[in-house]
């Protein structure tokens, strides 16, 4: 479960809304900071409706398992779902993981996430992507605008995760892939009251996003606000790299040349809060 | 120190960061923490002299995202400026490589402009500024300071004059009301340097 499957995943969440859930995951065999994060998306989402937390069925995969462990998965999990089985037995090994699964509730904790990346990040995008070493300032600034965008505008908790892969047969090199998902109100919710009667009949979830990924519209008044998302937006593309944010029923994607998302696709089922995804490449060798 | 020039104060954004927000936070990132170094840049100012410079170090600053660029850059030029009495000028010191991207783009982005210590004891101007400024600027920079009777050697033709007229009123140059002499940022600083 990854960027290519998350939303036919959470579409078809959302469609059960309203019933008991549960979540079979035990046939997982490969699960990326997207994927984790969407299974924690999908519970709370599920969870919200009924009052009551659903259930999930862990991997059986032991390799999956050990994964979701050392990304911390199990303990945000048992405050999102009913775990059928006790995932505590697992022994942790030593993490590999750029940055695990991290709830972000205040600007404190985003001091904590880029205070705690800065080394790993360092090691992985020299070695792992080729980048040169002072690259490890703008991944850091670039993490700390995009969570910074669920306290900002999400006005509810998020999640952030992080991991470097060897993309072999998809793109033939290293790629690391940043989630960030939150279930607050999204882009549409956080613009509205601003920006919907500009737009008239034509706003809707696409042109919310549009606004705020595309032209750097925001909420509030001050034309120093809105930077964020344009600025991360420039320096994935100066890297290559691929974004891309789901909100409600749209996502919007800025694609390089090797990807093959589109860039604008509507009419998903009306998922709540904002989700985004950052894939860096390796650099192609001379 | 001349009389004719404003007082000078050296203000470390290391220091004020450790100073002004509680946690032991070692990056300039978030936008309340950018408030927070902000306000206390403000009350520092409110201290000084009837016109002061302030050097803003940001040498032993690891990270400065965005937000905070934005909340103690281009908010605290934006608010002198916005004031009518203007008396508080700016250099910024240490915009070294790692925060030049971010302090260019808050500035750019709300189409102002600021001195900066960009390589040791090497000023430009970051931001948004037209050519002419930027020519008369940089000759300015050469001088280090100029007699009201010779300024045409820094703007020797109409829009040069224009030009240095816009410096001196985006506080990007000083030009003393009591003699005309016109002064480099960068030299009012030097020896906080």
């Amino acid at each position: 479960m990854d960027q290519s499957s998350i939303d036919e995943f959470l579409d078809e969440v959302v469609q059960y809304q309203g019933e008991r859930l549960l979540f079979d995951a035990r046939h997982l065999r490969w699960v990326d900071p997207n994927g984790m994060l969407g299974l924690l998306l999908a519970g709370s989402v599920a969870g919200e409706t009924l009052g009551v937390r659903p259930q999930i069925e862990l991997p059986d995969n032991p390799d999956v398992q050990g994964y979701l462990d050392r990304m911390g998965f199990y303990s945000h999990a048992q405050k999102v779902f009913e775990c059928g089985a006790d995932p505590s037995g697992i022994v942790p090994r030593a993490s590999d993981v750029l940055l695990e699964i991290t709830a972000i509730n205040t600007n404190h904790d985003v001091h904590e996430i880029v205070d705690r990346v800065q080394g790993r990040a360092g090691a992985m995008l020299t070695s792992k992507l080729g980048y040169p070493s002072a690259s490890v300032i703008p991944f850091s600034v670039m993490l700390s605008e995009v969570c910074q965008n669920i306290i900002e505008h999400a006005e509810g908790p998020g999640w952030v995760a992080a991991q470097a892969y060897n993309w072999a047969k998809r793109l033939g090199r290293f790629v690391i892939v940043i989630s960030v998902m939150d279930c607050g109100r999204g882009f549409k919710g956080s613009l509205s009251d601003e920006h919907s009667a500009r737009y008239g009949d034509r706003w809707s979830d696409s042109t919310a996003l549009e606004a705020a990924f595309l032209h750097g519209l925001t909420r509030f008044a001050d034309p120093g606000r809105g930077q964020g998302l344009q600025q991360i937006r420039k320096q994935v593309s100066k890297w290559s790299g691929l974004i891309s944010a789901r909100s409600g029923t749209a996502r919007i994607s800025q694609v390089p040349e090797w990807g093959d998302s589109l860039p604008m696709v509507d009419g998903m089922a009306p998922l709540p809060g904002a989700q985004i995804s950052i894939i860096l490449p390796a650099v192609v060798g001379p | 120190m001349r009389t004719d020039a404003p007082d000078p104060i050296a203000i470390d954004i290391g220091e004020v960061l450790q100073r002004s927000v509680t946690s032991l936070y070692s990056s300039l990132i978030t936008r309340p923490t950018g408030r927070a170094v902000r306000m206390a840049i403000e009350t520092q100012l409110r201290g000084a002299g009837t016109l002061s410079i302030s050097l803003i170090d940001f040498s032993e600053v690891g990270i400065i995202d965005y937000s905070c660029a934005d909340e103690v850059v281009a908010k605290l030029l934006k608010q002198y400026l916005a004031d009518e009495r203007r008396d508080a000028l700016f250099v910024f010191r240490g915009v070294r490589e790692p925060h030049r991207l971010q302090v260019e783009g808050v500035l750019q982005r709300q189409n102002l402009a600021a001195v900066a210590e960009t390589a040791p004891s090497q000023f430009t101007l970051v931001g948004t500024f037209s050519d002419q400024e930027r020519q008369v600027w940089d000759r300015l920079e050469v001088k280090k300071t100029i007699c009201a009777d010779a300024v045409d050697q820094i703007a020797p033709d109409r829009s040069g004059v224009m030009a240095l007229e816009s410096l001196v009123e985006r506080g990007l140059v000083f030009r003393s009301s009591e003699s005309g002499r016109v002064h480099a940022l960068s030299q009012l600083v030097a020896h906080l340097m």
